[in-house]
């Protein structure tokens, strides 16, 4: 049975190392500053043998977009979440984790694409689902969906040059 | 052998391709109505259906060779359809066509996103005379999944439809019920029908339209 | 991150004034093999590819977002549609991460009928392999006939129990949709005391293949670092000789009570993949003889917990829960703000990720051995792209 780490067993284990990496730590996760991710996930390598990323993903929270990270270890058969916050929603930046797991290239591209959120050294960071030269970001919670162009003249194009949409 | 050595920007191609979406999402704003301009215009004019008509239409209802367009679940019941149990042989379909210059029917069999759009604008394309859709699924005529943000509502935005087969996806005696319906509208074509002219003509008309409203085409 | 496994020395030092310029080719999005609309552009020299870029997204349904807008059991019939040669699986792993989330409990009866479903639903997944690996290779749709009568035949037990046969929407959170009529079981036992002869056809026909050989042996290496490094899974992952099971690792369901093992290959090239999914058709029927023989004993007895459709979550809980899919490792990340629906409904798909890896496999071969490597890794583009 796999064991989840405890996020306040990973803080202290951190701690001795790096002073100012954790921002915040919970039963169930670890909050790390953006600029110490790469230290971190270092560290935890060596320490505890995590050598596998399961999933690379980010929620809008809509107070700061925060990028979820799943790691394990596939000898020693544990699992912990990692979170990075971006305050910024504007230019929301996060170092790229290609130079250390190959696996978060397409990872990354995909929440670049939903998210908007850049990662700083990834390789060929460019979207992945959407086409090239769609606006905005879909998953994001303040996404309005284009409405399908409507006919100039049709009223309900109307409507929307009255609300100031497009 | 990190760096990409490719010859062309692979994003200058991802821009291009963009714009080409882009562009085809603005000229997809009518659908192509599904009253079927050549047999409304048949019943006007009155044609019998002689015999060359019967024997033309009987030779191509028993061999039309649908392109290989599967894009999601639906190709998996298109596949199992073309297997032993529903043998889809026995119609005459058995042969998907991977290209579709040698194709007469386009099953669009799964769920059809705006990035997906321009190549099957450009598969129909290159069909040639006489050549049928048929649309499968509950998705492709915009139903699955309404409201996504990067899907046709409908495939009949991009081409004119023949047959609709409902099901998510549908079992294929539903498809093959669809493909005799299919049959059924072949034989009520005739010879002295100038399909290609009448094609043009309606893609015309419908340019027209576009462009009366201010829209590209 | 660059590996030439595979490429010739002769081949790699190759000038292009020997071959020409070199061209860019793109296969797909529409083409036979491409298992769905995914699409390459290769960059050639001669026939050789020194370059591979696959592009995405022709298929992306936005269905995470779609999600966002439906409430948890609406959201199962989404799951369907992503992998939908393991539908099964799809929705087993999108009701273990809710019922988790909402700590609903499962009944007994529920376990051995989701476990039943996932094992054959297994078997159809790399029955659908054996169909299509074949044809990459060349073998047109011979072996995919005789495979798809098997798959027929779990397609029609499954639409014995829920009426689908494609997109079942059979494992709801709290259990499963409806009780199994008693032909289920009398079409499952002659099922398991047919299908190992028909696995012993399958291996005689292809195993022994020199053709098959041929076209897979030292095609496509993965090795065992580069796997675990690109976040590979599923059969790709014990191909390149890692014992990672999730089945074994951290059982789900009732896994735990049965004896199985659990195929790894040696090197990583299409060959082992191929096998390791031969064999794993195997160790699900034996998975399957195991769970049946207790299933039949087992008194009738509720087999879903009774949940209201419509459930709340607490707020500010989330979960990662994972299952061994055919493809490999399907994980959701399941966010609840205590509404009705998921805040955040995100899939791991394994096919995306093992994708990861495909420029290293595929740079050095030829064209033709792209398409074997493609078929290998064993994509469903419903995952990739969502």
């Amino acid at each position: 049975m796999s064991t989840w780490l405890s996020g306040r067993d990973v803080a202290r284990l951190l701690r001795a190392h790096l002073p100012d990496a954790v921002e915040e730590e919970a039963d169930d996760c670890l909050a790390v500053y953006p600029g110490a991710l790469l230290d971190t996930c270092r560290h935890l390598q060596r320490e505890l043998a995590i050598d596998y990323l399961n999933n690379l993903t980010a929620v809008d929270y809509l107070d700061y977009i925060e990028v979820v990270y799943h790691l394990s270890s596939l000898e020693r058969n544990h699992l912990l979440t990692i979170k990075v916050r971006c305050y910024d929603r504007e230019h929301a930046e996060v170092p790229s984790l290609t130079p250390l797991w190959q696996g978060a290239d397409l990872q990354e591209r995909e929440v670049y694409d939903l998210f908007g959120v850049v990662f700083a050294g990834h390789p060929n960071l460019k979207r992945l689902l959407m086409w090239e030269g769609f606006l905005g970001h879909p998953l994001r919670k303040d996404f309005v969906m284009p409405p399908f162009p409507q006919p100039p003249g049709s009223p309900v194009r109307k409507r929307g040059e009255e609300l100031g949409l497009d | 052998m990190t760096a990409t050595t490719f010859p062309y920007d692979p994003r200058e191609l991802d821009r291009r391709e963009g714009e080409e979406v882009e562009r085809l999402i603005r000229g997809s704003q009518l659908a192509y109505v599904d009253e079927d301009p050549f047999m409304t215009s048949m019943l006007q004019e009155n044609i019998l259906v002689s015999t060359v008509d019967k024997m033309l239409n009987w030779a191509r209802q028993s061999s039309v060779w649908p392109v290989a367009f599967g894009l999601a679940c639906c190709a998996i019941e298109m596949m199992a359809t073309g297997m032993s149990k529903y043998d889809i042989a026995r119609f005459g379909m058995e042969l998907f066509r991977a290209s579709p210059r040698q194709a007469d029917l386009m099953i669009v069999a799964g769920r059809l996103t705006w990035k997906m759009a321009p190549p099957l604008k450009r598969i129909y394309d290159q069909m040639a005379e006489p050549k049928w859709v048929l649309s499968m699924g509950f998705a492709t005529s915009g139903g699955t999944f309404i409201g996504g943000y990067s899907m046709v509502p409908g495939v009949n935005l991009i081409v004119p439809v023949d047959v609709y087969v409902p099901g998510c996806p549908p079992r294929p005696e539903t498809l093959l019920h669809g493909l005799m319906a299919l049959q059924s509208k072949i034989k009520t074509e005739s010879i002295m029908q100038d399909r290609l002219r009448q094609r043009e003509r309606f893609f015309e008309e419908r340019g027209n339209v576009l462009a009366g409203l201010g829209l590209p085409d | 991150m660059a590996s030439t496994s595979g490429v010739p020395a002769a081949q790699a030092g190759l000038p292009f004034s020997q071959a020409g310029e070199p061209v860019l080719v793109n296969i797909g999005p529409q083409h036979p093999s491409t298992h769905g609309v995914l699409r390459l552009r290769a960059l050639l020299d001669g026939e050789v590819i020194i370059d591979l870029e696959p592009v995405f997204g022709y298929l992306h349904s936005s269905m995470e977002k779609l999600a966002e807008l439906r409430t948890y059991t609406q959201a199962i019939t989404l799951t369907d549609r992503m992998d939908y040669l393991a539908a099964m699986s799809n929705n087993l792993a999108a009701c273990l991460a809710i019922e988790k989330l909402a700590d609903i409990p499962v009944p007994e009866r529920a376990l051995y009928l989701r476990l039943i479903m996932v094992e054959l639903q297994r078997i159809a997944s790399h029955c659908m392999f054996l169909g299509t690996y074949p044809n990459e290779c060349g073998a047109w749709s011979t072996p995919w006939m005789y495979s798809f009568r098997d798959r027929e035949k779990i397609l029609d037990m499954f639409e014995m129990c829920c009426g689908q046969r494609l997109t079942y929407n059979y494992i709801r959170p709290g259990g499963v949709a409806q009780d199994v009529p008693p032909e289920f079981a009398i079409a499952l036992r002659v099922f398991l005391k047919d299908m190992p002869s028909r696995v012993a056809e399958y291996e005689e026909l292809l195993v022994e293949n020199e053709i098959l050989i041929a076209r897979s042996k030292h095609i496509g290496i993965l090795s065992r670092e580069q796997a675990i490094n690109a976040s590979a899974s599923g059969p790709v992952l014990r191909g390149s000789g890692v014992l990672w099971d999730i089945r074994k690792a951290d059982p789900y369901l009732i896994y735990d009570r049965y004896d199985f093992d659990v195929p790894v290959g040696e090197i990583g090239d299409c060959w082992d993949r191929f096998w390791v999914r031969m064999e794993e058709i195997k160790e699900s029927l034996r998975i399957l003889q195991q769970c049946f023989e207790e299933f039949v004993e087992l008194p009738p007895g509720p087999y879903r917990t009774p949940v209201d459709w419509v459930f709340h979550p607490p707020a500010g809980r989330e979960i990662y829960s994972r299952i061994e899919s055919p493809r490999g490792e399907l994980g959701y990340y399941l966010v609840s703000d205590g509404g009705a629906n998921p805040y955040r409904f995100r899939v791991r798909g394994p096919s995306q990720i093992n994708l990861t890896a495909l420029k290293d496999m595929t740079v050095g071969h030829k064209v033709a051995d792209a398409i074997a490597i493609l078929g290998s890794i064993d994509i469903v583009m419903g995952e990739v792209d969502r």
